[in-house]
């Protein structure tokens, strides 16, 4: 058989789950900086899927891909250090502003020089949540798409079979290669750790650095120019203050207000 | 004509409540855009369900039927759709923000060059003006941003049709004062697919009943990441037992472990409720998650800051240990009920 080639998606992002109350400031905004920069969490699910593909098959590479600043270098880096062969990462201002469907377009352009047999990207990211990177990718490939995957398996004579969880249930699905599918959620398998070997021969880490003019394509669907969205207006909600009722914590408080909930039938 | 058109998706042949509460909404925005409103009806025999499409407001379906629909399957799907859309040309298209919808939208997106904004919580018909422009009569797209209490406008100015997903429960339906009919059209199915657009099989489907009936509950307790551990959370499922309720939590919460499965996830990108009674406990109050219950008849908050968003929203607000004061609870409205 010849050789399996798995491109991973992966993206850095900033690490908003930890958003307790330290973290905000006075006006009820989150600062960001005060946050780790980290792989987004669905990514790593489809990593491990790749890494237990590899695991079976005889023969089998994966290339993670990312677009992003200098910096997202660091996410591939870490990819590699839980298994992966090699990174590629797309770098150029002209990527800048992009939303999905022009983020896909890179990505697709990208994915074309590399070649693989299957794609694989997390389901959705922290930051921006619209698990639309996936589908929009598949689409601007031709391929077909599986969405909501939790786990592979079986990989056999250019075809895939995969366990996908919706809203609905769970379903059993077999896909044609190549093809595009996402991972996550919570039934997804964690990510294997680092390794340490891997971590010691970190100047051995191939990462490859791609720009615009690198990937060829439409120059007018990269970036801000490609992109059909804007955001055009963030605010910050000052909630509408209701006419709250403060209740205190004593006894003789509390009492009272379980009986006026009572009497107002609010609890039966 | 500027019309609006809705993706109804259905499930073993009945419309989903997502469908219904995105005619209404389509209903009110085409009334605004002086057009009409269309549906697209995909499956196997749910031609039947146009009827219902009409009551809340269609006065045109699009509907493909074959056997080989039976299933939600990426790429015919998308085609039906996107044929659909290409013969209406609607100025908007909405879907629900289901597993489904959120599937087959970003490639439909992509396929027609338009905009697509996920997950919205609001839709507004309005002007905007963005970097020396201005835009008349735009689809403002509203959804909280990841950052903790921010919305975020999005647009997609230049593209038609103006595209979003909405969750289930965002939107409240209502059929029609009257009845009234509409008409089908019927898309050829066969002339329309290939056999390649079947790459993708359903070999198994085991439907799984959702165990928690959140949105049925007349009375929420839920928990977020200041309730500290999955074992002050039990104290959680003895106050809404006692009440008749259920148990929902914040996404931080669900992520820390407290308490086991999204299907009790409240908020942007969990579910939308509107109970008589929520009680939110060591709940902090980010926009995230008042967006999935700000709607409540009554809300009670129990959090120890003064200032946390949550007390603002809250009918009643308790400043105090949220497991302290949820035990006290229990023992008083026990007490109570003797």
């Amino acid at each position: 058989m010849r050789k399996m080639k798995i491109a991973v998606l992966v993206k850095q992002v900033t690490d908003t789950r930890e958003t307790i109350e330290a973290k905000v400031n006075a006006d009820g905004v989150i600062d960001r900086n005060s946050l780790p920069a980290i792989c987004n969490p669905d990514d790593l699910n489809a990593l491990e899927q790749a890494l237990r593909l590899k695991d079976r098959l005889d023969e089998c590479e994966i290339v993670l891909i990312s677009m992003g600043p200098q910096r997202a270098e660091e996410v591939l880096r870490e990819g590699i250090y839980r298994g992966a062969d090699k990174g590629v990462l797309l770098s150029d201002r002209r990527f800048a502003g992009a939303d999905t469907l022009a983020t896909s377009y890179a990505l697709a352009m990208a994915l074309r020089k590399i070649n693989p047999d299957l794609v694989l990207a997390g389901r959705q990211s922290i930051d921006g949540d619209t698990a639309h990177v996936g589908p929009q990718t598949a689409q601007a490939l031709g391929w077909p798409q599986v969405t909501y995957v939790e786990e592979i398996v079986k990989c056999e004579d250019g075809k895939i079979e995969a366990r996908r969880r919706t809203d609905e249930g769970v379903e059993l699905v077999s896909v044609v290669l190549p093809a595009v599918m996402t991972v996550g959620g919570k039934s997804a398998a964690p990510c294997r750790p680092c390794n340490v070997r891997r971590i010691l021969n970190y100047r051995k880490c191939g990462i490859a650095c791609l720009t615009a003019d690198d990937l060829g394509g439409d120059a007018a669907r990269y970036g801000l120019g490609g992109s059909p969205t804007q955001v055009v207006d963030s605010r910050t909600i000052t909630a509408d203050h209701k006419d709250t009722s403060w209740v205190g914590t004593d006894d003789e408080s509390l009492t009272d207000f379980v009986a006026r909930l009572v009497d107002s039938h609010i609890i039966e | 004509m500027k019309n609006v058109m809705i993706y109804c998706q259905t499930s073993n042949r009945a419309m989903c409540e997502v469908s219904l509460e995105l005619l209404t909404k389509g209903r009110r925005l085409a009334e605004q855009l002086g057009g009409e409103l269309s549906a697209v009806l995909v499956g196997d025999k749910v031609s039947h369900l146009a009827a219902e499409a009409y009551r809340y407001g269609a006065q045109r379906v699009f509907c493909a039927e074959d056997e080989r629909l039976k299933d939600y399957l990426t790429l015919p799907y998308v085609k039906i759709v996107k044929h659909a859309i290409e013969t209406e040309r609607p100025e908007i298209f909405l879907a629900g923000a289901t597993s489904e919808g959120r599937d087959m939208t970003p490639r439909l997106a992509a396929e027609l060059g338009c905009g697509l904004t996920a997950d919205c919580t609001a839709l507004e018909l309005g002007d905007c003006s963005y970097k020396d422009n201005e835009y008349r009569g735009v689809l403002k797209c509203i959804r909280p941003s990841f950052v903790a209490n921010q919305l975020t406008t999005i647009i997609s100015p230049s593209t038609r049709p103006q595209m979003a997903t909405i969750r289930e429960g965002v939107m409240a339906k209502e059929p029609l004062a009257a009845a009234v009919s509409g008409v089908c059209e019927t898309i050829d199915v066969e002339s329309l697919l290939a056999p390649e657009d079947f790459a993708v099989a359903v070999i198994e489907k085991h439907a799984e009943a959702q165990g928690v009936d959140l949105k049925g509950a007349k009375v929420i307790v839920a928990g977020g990441y200041g309730m500290g551990s999955a074992e002050n959370f039990e104290s959680l499922f003895r106050l809404a037992e006692l009440l008749g309720g259920e148990v929902g939590a914040t996404r931080a919460a669900i992520d820390a472990g407290y308490v086991g499965g999204y299907e009790r996830m409240i908020g942007q990108t969990g579910i939308t409720v509107r109970p008589k009674l929520y009680i939110a406990c060591g709940i902090s109050g980010q926009v995230q998650h008042t967006v999935g219950m700000d709607r409540s008849a009554c809300i009670i908050s129990i959090n120890c800051d003064t200032d946390a968003p949550i007390h603002k929203i809250a009918d009643h607000a308790i400043v105090g240990d949220a497991k302290q004061t949820v035990d006290k609870l229990i023992t008083l409205i026990s007490n109570n009920r003797r």
